[in-house]
């Protein structure tokens, strides 16, 4: 009950902050900042809660930007209607992607060199069909009212990813006390004792990869409505997949805040390294992965297990 | 209630399991014994779904579950645990419990209530909030009895849940065994501590390079020669007789 406190607190804080901000540029930060945390809360929900390491996420986000796009220009759809159907996609396309590397045992590295593998093929496929725009990539028509899921003013947009980062953690925090939350992390733990457990584990693994795929195309859907274009690079390249995981690694893996977190971090570094060393491009990458060798090296369990280490491993008398 | 007639599998030329028939009986506790290769966890992979064997057939409780996928026949009643324990580390003990008690309770705070009563039971209850991880090789034992125990089985299979145990903590364990026997759960264990086998169970298979030499209560199994000839190697049976009646002379 603490944490669904602080969940409705944090998002009412943020639901507020427009009132007090007036700088367009700051208002940006926190939307990009939320827009990341969506897609490390989606990374980490399957990642950081099924211990499967996806290193390309982005298959579910192109998926969602491309269902999002196509199907309001070419399809005349509102953009309500095509949300419903990205998230749909995003979850079909998890289905399909674990239905065939749970099903013949795929783990660790070669589960993750699978997910880069169909994050390459659906860029190249996009970049093939004329239905997606190919190369060129797809504009969306600016069209700016709620009913087309546009806004004027950036405060919409905040609205829009604070709804979907709300359902993130609402999800997370479902996984922290639940049934199928608690087989998850069984089989993240270890999958023979899960199933002696009378755990199903393919099935687990499925739904999480479903969840975690549709999370991840309401990101994909939420960055076309933003920038009312999509391409193939964008969609299905690595950076959105790194991004993804970024988040969660560095803020705490399989916690319910460690996406946020992380997010906050690398966008606030990405910032400052910004103020210090002026536009260089890449700089930040150069900081981030900097950060990640350390956080790695030094803070396995990510930021939030500085504050969990004592509490949790002291036995109370 | 669990019927093993004819199991075999071999890897590459190797039978490790070779036309084993076995039966346990409701309400009992039946050993399994036999020296270090002998083919028993790979017998309890094959039974629990883990492994698939090439001939033979598992009927557990009137029902065919031969090849059956683990977690299908853990629902149908018979949890095993495994030799090398594998606790899910980074969770708590009571988080541990509480998976096999979410089997059959959906509800998150009953399935913690009863990994509660579960851990009472095998004496685990003053470890409720330490990771896994931090526990001691007995108490990882004791985690691996409790999680099977939580999953309400009617059939128990424990391999080899007091070894690695110093004496003391084997003599607290065995009444936790006889207790879940007393409680209605039938238990099929390995066991290396002769002394828990003598002491717990009433009948004993023994197996021996993947065939069964010898079925019998636990008295009758170590006096058969064929079984002392298993453990301390050809011969062995004779030279003791032989031994025995030159003291007497």
């Amino acid at each position: 009950m603490k944490e669904l406190a602080g969940i409705l607190l944090f998002c009412a804080l943020v639901a507020l902050a427009p009132q007090f901000i007036s700088s367009g540029v700051t208002l940006n930060l926190i939307i990009m900042t939320l827009y990341a945390a969506l897609l490390g809360q989606a990374w980490n929900i399957l990642g950081g809660f099924g211990g499967q390491f996806s290193f390309g996420h982005a298959v579910f986000f192109g998926s969602g930007a491309y269902a999002m796009a196509v199907l309001q220009v070419k399809f005349g759809w509102n953009a309500w209607a095509a949300l419903a159907a990205a998230l749909a996609c995003g979850a079909a396309v998890g289905a399909f992607i674990g239905a065939l590397s749970f099903r013949y045992g795929l783990k660790g590295s070669y589960f993750a060199l699978v997910t880069l593998a169909f994050a390459e093929v659906f860029r190249i496929l996009s970049n093939t069909f004329t239905f997606t725009g190919a190369g060129v990539g797809m504009m969306l028509p600016l069209k700016e009212s709620t009913a087309d899921l546009q806004f004027a003013d950036k405060t919409g947009y905040l609205y829009l990813i604070l709804a979907f980062v709300l359902a993130g953690l609402l999800v997370t925090w479902w996984l922290k006390r639940s049934r199928y939350g608690a087989w998850l992390q069984a089989v993240r733990d270890n999958e023979d004792s899960a199933a002696a457990l009378g755990v199903n584990v393919f099935r687990v693994k499925l739904g999480a990869i479903m969840i975690s795929g549709a999370l991840m195309a309401a990101g994909g859907a939420f960055y076309v409505q933003l920038f009312h274009y999509i391409d193939p690079h964008i969609a299905y390249g690595p950076a959105v997949s790194v991004e993804a995981l970024l988040g969660p690694i560095i803020g705490g893996m399989g916690t319910l805040w460690g996406p946020l977190l992380g997010a906050a971090v690398l966008h606030g570094m990405g910032e400052l390294t910004r103020a210090l060393m002026g536009d260089v491009p890449g700089v930040n990458l150069i900081a981030y992965g900097v950060v990640l060798i350390l956080m790695v090296t030094f803070l396995p369990r990510g930021i939030i297990g500085l504050f969990h280490r004592k509490t949790k491993d002291a036995p109370r008398a | 209630m669990l019927d093993v007639r004819g199991l075999s599998i071999s890897f590459g030329g190797l039978k490790a399991v070779d036309e084993v028939s076995l039966a346990v009986p409701k309400g009992a506790i039946v050993g399994l014994i036999g020296p270090n290769g002998a083919g028993k966890s790979t017998l309890f992979g094959l039974v629990s779904g883990f492994l698939r064997p090439q001939q033979g057939s598992v009927h557990f409780l009137g029902q065919d579950i031969t090849a059956l996928a683990p977690h299908h026949i853990c629902r149908i009643g018979m949890t095993r645990t495994f030799q090398i324990v594998q606790p899910f580390g980074a969770q708590t003990v009571r988080e541990n419990i509480a998976v096999g008690a979410h089997l059959r309770r959906a509800s998150r705070s009953e399935a913690l209530d009863h990994a509660e009563k579960i851990a009472t039971q095998v004496g685990l209850s003053s470890q409720l909030d330490k990771l896994a991880l931090n526990l001691t090789v007995a108490g990882r034992k004791r985690l691996e009895l409790a999680r099977a125990l939580a999953t309400d089985p009617a059939l128990l299979l424990l391999d080899e849940v007091l070894a690695g145990l110093n004496p003391q903590e084997i003599t607290e364990v065995i009444p936790v065994i006889r207790q879940i026997r007393d409680a209605g759960v039938t238990v099929l264990m390995i066991e290396h501590v002769m002394q828990a086998v003598m002491n717990l169970a009433e009948s004993v298979y023994v197996l021996s390079n993947g065939r069964l030499i010898a079925q019998g209560t636990p008295g009758e199994i170590t006096a058969n020669p064929e079984v002392i000839e298993a453990y301390l190697g050809h011969g062995t049976a004779a030279r003791l007789r032989k031994a025995a009646g030159g003291q007497h002379a």
